[in-house]
């Protein structure tokens, strides 16, 4: 009984595995088979060919897309993180009237649906003359990156000991010479983590990079995947899709590994705790 | 709080200046790409404008929303949201989807985060492994289950044709039957880690001494994940679920590339987007992203009353 038992709970986590590794397996198997090998459903590939990534990374502005995806999440995680542990100093460190408010309105705006602020933040974008430009892109995704980026690194700022800043206090130091010299070398690992979930979430953002950008070049790499189409309108090019989808997805999946308990402690400050 | 009632030394006034000085960038650019959007959306709602040209707008009132036209012939013709059975099929769909992809992933992340709680060689493996679909772009998970679920070479149509589970190959995501089906499978595939990792993370917080004087008092495992384990995460469940729910009420990337211009899948926010940016319909998709957002509020606040009640209810 007790051996079924076993039996039966490696079965399931066997599945677990599989079903959440198997789809992005297959990606990696159909970006390399080439020709007609890609039409038949094979677990693994007959031959190695890696014409696909030659084909994404040479035809089209596959490459300047990628570069594009690195400069809109590297600007936004920078100046989201900047803005965010000031904040967070505050709103964790610092009794005010009307903080818990403040701290409920930025939650709610976290989680606030995008489309809502579409049409107003496109006009934004038409005024500022930044249609079909990164910044564009960068100045929209503060919404939702900085009050994620404020919310987590709050719960953070939270939990760094009360003595530290007393005895700085004592000392005459200022509220941003305790922010500078000494919370921010403790919070290293918080803004690490936070930046990365950030990066992430940029990274992956379509419905503005769909809507504020118009031409090839300026797109992100979500937005590039999702329009890759071929010579002819019924001819869809999947080896060339699944390339791209690996090349954007594989140094994610790895972050992610690396980084795996910063994450997942991350992810949980921002749900559980809050 | 005590220092209320006493008159704020000039240290803490001094820090409070502080405080709303070390938020006010945030503050600002927060207003700048959320706030100020927001009310000009709901303004816009109000007018007749499209996007050719903005600036040429004129205030209609309720006239998106609701509007009764007399014909000649002396019928009445009802126009607007309201009426308008496009959106109402919309709103449908999205409410739907939100309701079982949420419950799925709850039950699925449920059995995933109990399974990672037991102790057992290789769970950081597994751990590992269940990280990958929650680090896949959604656009990039669009495509690779499109590729899979394809109607001529996809390998989930040859293996079922195998297994015999099926007699024709099936046009997952075109055909009306299953476009739903197929955009619920990617959905849950994807975000069923993220669940399992926030019960997970309760779970590890549980005091494990309940849990060992409940075996000792002989309760099967089945009794003590009912009676103990499951009131005790509860609380981290509800937070889990509205994260994810709210989250699936915006739904708009994976339908728009997994199943685009189906009718089936249409969720609220294609709807706006499409009348917004496609149909040159400025006003109107305005209006669809206002009652978008009153709609999504209104069930947040029905989900936090109800979940409150029946949680001190339970007590």
């Amino acid at each position: 009984m007790k051996m079924l038992k076993r039996t039966a709970f490696y079965l399931l986590l066997l599945a677990i595995v599989f079903v959440a590794v198997f789809p992005f397996y297959y990606a990696i198997v159909t970006s390399l088979k080439s020709g007609t090998e890609l039409f038949q459903a094979g677990l693994w590939p007959q031959s190695f060919s890696l014409a696909n990534y030659r084909n994404v990374l040479t035809e089209g502005p596959f490459l300047r897309n990628l570069v594009n995806s690195l400069v809109v999440s590297g600007a936004v995680v920078a100046v989201s993180l900047l803005l965010g542990v000031t904040a967070a100093y505050a709103l964790a460190r610092i009794r005010f009237r009307g903080r818990s408010v403040l701290m409920l309105a930025i939650l709610s705006v976290s989680m606030f649906p995008q489309v809502a602020a579409l049409a107003g933040l496109f006009e934004i974008v038409r005024a500022l003359h930044l249609y079909n430009s990164l910044l564009a892109l960068i100045l929209s995704y503060m919404i939702f990156t900085l009050p994620f980026t404020v919310w987590v690194l709050t719960t953070f700022v939270r939990d760094l000991p009360v003595e530290i800043e007393e005895a700085a206090i004592l000392d005459g130091a200022g509220p941003w010479t305790i922010l500078t010299r000494i919370f921010l070398p403790l919070l290293w690992p918080a803004l690490a983590t936070t930046g990365l979930l950030a990066f992430i979430s940029a990274w992956n953002e379509f419905l503005f990079a769909l809507t504020f950008t118009s031409t090839n070049t300026q797109r992100t790499v979500p937005v590039a995947i999702a329009l890759l189409s071929g010579n002819s309108q019924f001819e869809i090019p999947w080896g060339n899709i699944m390339a791209a989808s690996v090349i954007v997805t594989v140094p994610l999946v790895a972050l992610v590994l690396i980084f795996q308990r910063r994450i997942v402690s991350g992810l949980t400050a921002g749900g559980v705790k809050g | 709080m005590s220092a209320a009632s006493v008159r704020p030394s000039p240290l803490a006034r001094r820090r409070v200046r502080t405080a709303w000085l070390f938020l006010a960038p945030m503050l600002f650019v927060l207003g700048v790409v959320a706030g100020w959007p927001f009310l000009r959306t709901v303004y816009y709602s109000f007018t007749d404008a499209s996007l050719a040209d903005l600036d040429a707008r004129q205030w209609v009132g309720f006239d998106n929303y609701f509007s009764v036209l007399t014909l000649p012939s002396g019928r009445l013709l009802y126009d607007g949201l309201l009426v308008d059975p496009v959106w109402w099929r919309a709103v449908w769909n999205t409410v739907r989807f939100a309701v079982i992809s949420v419950a799925c992933e709850t039950v699925l992340g449920m059995i995933v985060a109990l399974s990672l709680n037991a102790d057992f060689p290789g769970r950081g493996i597994v751990r590992a492994a269940i990280l990958i679909p929650w680090a896949i772009p959604t656009i990039v998970s669009a495509k690779m289950w499109q590729w899979m679920l394809n109607d001529q070479f996809g390998i989930i149509n040859v293996v079922l044709l195998n297994l015999g589970l099926i007699d024709s190959k099936i046009a997952w995501t075109a055909s009306a039957d299953t476009a739903m089906v197929a955009v619920l499978i990617v959905d849950i595939w994807k975000t069923t880690p993220f669940m399992a990792l926030l019960i997970l993370a309760a779970l590890q917080m549980l005091p494990r001494e309940i849990l060992e004087v409940a075996k000792l008092d002989g309760a099967n495992p089945w009794q003590i994940f009912w009676r103990v384990t499951l009131p005790l995460i509860r609380p981290a469940v509800m937070v889990a679920v509205i994260f994810r729910a709210l989250d699936a009420l915006r739904i708009f990337d994976l339908i728009y590339v997994l199943t685009p211009n189906n009718v089936q899948t249409k969720s609220m926010s294609i709807f706006a987007r499409e009348n917004l940016f496609e149909f040159d319909k400025f006003a109107y998709g305005s209006a669809a992203s206002t009652l978008l957002f009153l709609i999504i509020g209104l069930l947040t606040i029905a989900y936090i009353r109800l979940g409150r009640l029946s949680f001190e209810g339970g007590r």
